[in-house]
């Protein structure tokens, strides 16, 4: 038999996926999740180093503004909650209630990820930006590593918007969905650990 | 083919319930540690217990409400993963602050 490739092209078009697949997919990217939380106890460990070398410049409690960091954690926590009713929506099969939980979803993430950049901007034009300091260089760059993976994390949201639009909720499209359920409720993990370490421990 | 769903995705499945659970619980724990740092009444050693019991709570939440780990037998692997990675962790994070508070002590 041979499989020319307007053959193969109809195999791709179809997106079968077998349920086995599905499982392990989830399953390998959970591994890649606990590789990342490495990643991160590996930059949280330099910034427990280097929490108190301030350099002469500002300390935490000078710099940080605790009710903009609990806005912050409101925008990432109801966006977490916002997927879990897309995840939902997708085990009804209901895709315009997808889309609208998972616009939501992205929004919220816009929030905290805009709040957070504005945050680092002011920080950065009143001079203390990660050269300042071995506290603001350990903190940049946890605070930063965080905020990357939330952004990518929306570019994630909008790939898969578009392909609810245009593949519909097949079984490749939700299983897709669950594995970035999962990151997005990891991103919020991380991030307790983040405002309590950085911001909350940084300012007592 | 476009009505399929999938049964099973190594997370068991949330409902609205669990979801809900998880949001009311994760708000309230968030809630305590920001008063209790705001309030400033406590003393720092009380503050610190207060604030990282809330977050190893609010992290349990998470992962029970959220990511749906439990001990059932399809979790199983997921569950080992965690407690190896937190094994990792451990090591990671408490190696670095003995070795670098050691050198901090003796060359300073």
């Amino acid at each position: 038999m041979t499989i020319d490739a307007s053959t193969i092209d109809t195999f791709a078009r179809k997106e079968i996926e077998h349920p086995d697949t599905v499982a392990n997919h989830a399953f390998g990217f959970w591994l890649y999740l606990m590789t990342d939380l490495v990643l991160f106890a590996a930059i949280f460990a330099a910034f427990a180093v280097l929490s108190h070398n301030y350099a002469g410049g500002p300390t935490g409690k000078e710099l940080f503004d605790l009710p903009y960091t609990f806005g912050e954690t409101m925008f990432l926590l109801f966006s977490s909650a916002a997927y879990g009713l897309a995840v939902l929506a997708m085990y009804k099969g209901k895709k315009n209630s997808v889309l609208t939980w998972l616009g939501v979803t992205f929004l919220l993430g816009l929030g905290f990820i805009s709040m957070e950049v504005n945050e680092f901007y002011h920080m950065i034009l009143s001079g203390n930006g990660p050269q300042r300091s071995g506290f603001l260089s350990a903190f940049f760059t946890l605070v930063g590593t965080h905020g990357a993976h939330v952004t990518f994390g929306l570019i994630w949201m909008v790939t898969m918007m578009g392909q609810v639009v245009i593949k519909g909720l097949t079984v490749p499209v939700q299983s897709r969905l669950m594995r970035l359920s999962m990151f997005w409720h990891f991103l919020d993990i991380v991030w307790i650990g983040v405002f309590t370490i950085v911001y909350l421990m940084g300012s007592t | 083919m476009n009505q399929a769903h999938i049964d099973t995705t190594g997370a068991s499945r949330g409902s609205f319930k669990s979801y809900a659970t998880g949001f009311i619980l994760s708000i309230i724990l968030t809630v305590i540690p920001f008063a209790l740092v705001m309030s400033g009444t406590l003393s720092e050693a009380a503050v610190l217990c207060g604030i990282f019991a809330a977050a190893i709570v609010q992290i349990l939440v998470h992962l029970h409400y959220f990511l749906h780990l439990d001990t059932s037998s399809a979790m199983r692997w997921n569950v080992l993963a965690v407690l190896l990675t937190l094994l990792i962790m451990t090591l990671f994070v408490w190696g670095t602050l003995w070795i670098m508070g050691h050198l901090n002590y003796r060359l300073m």
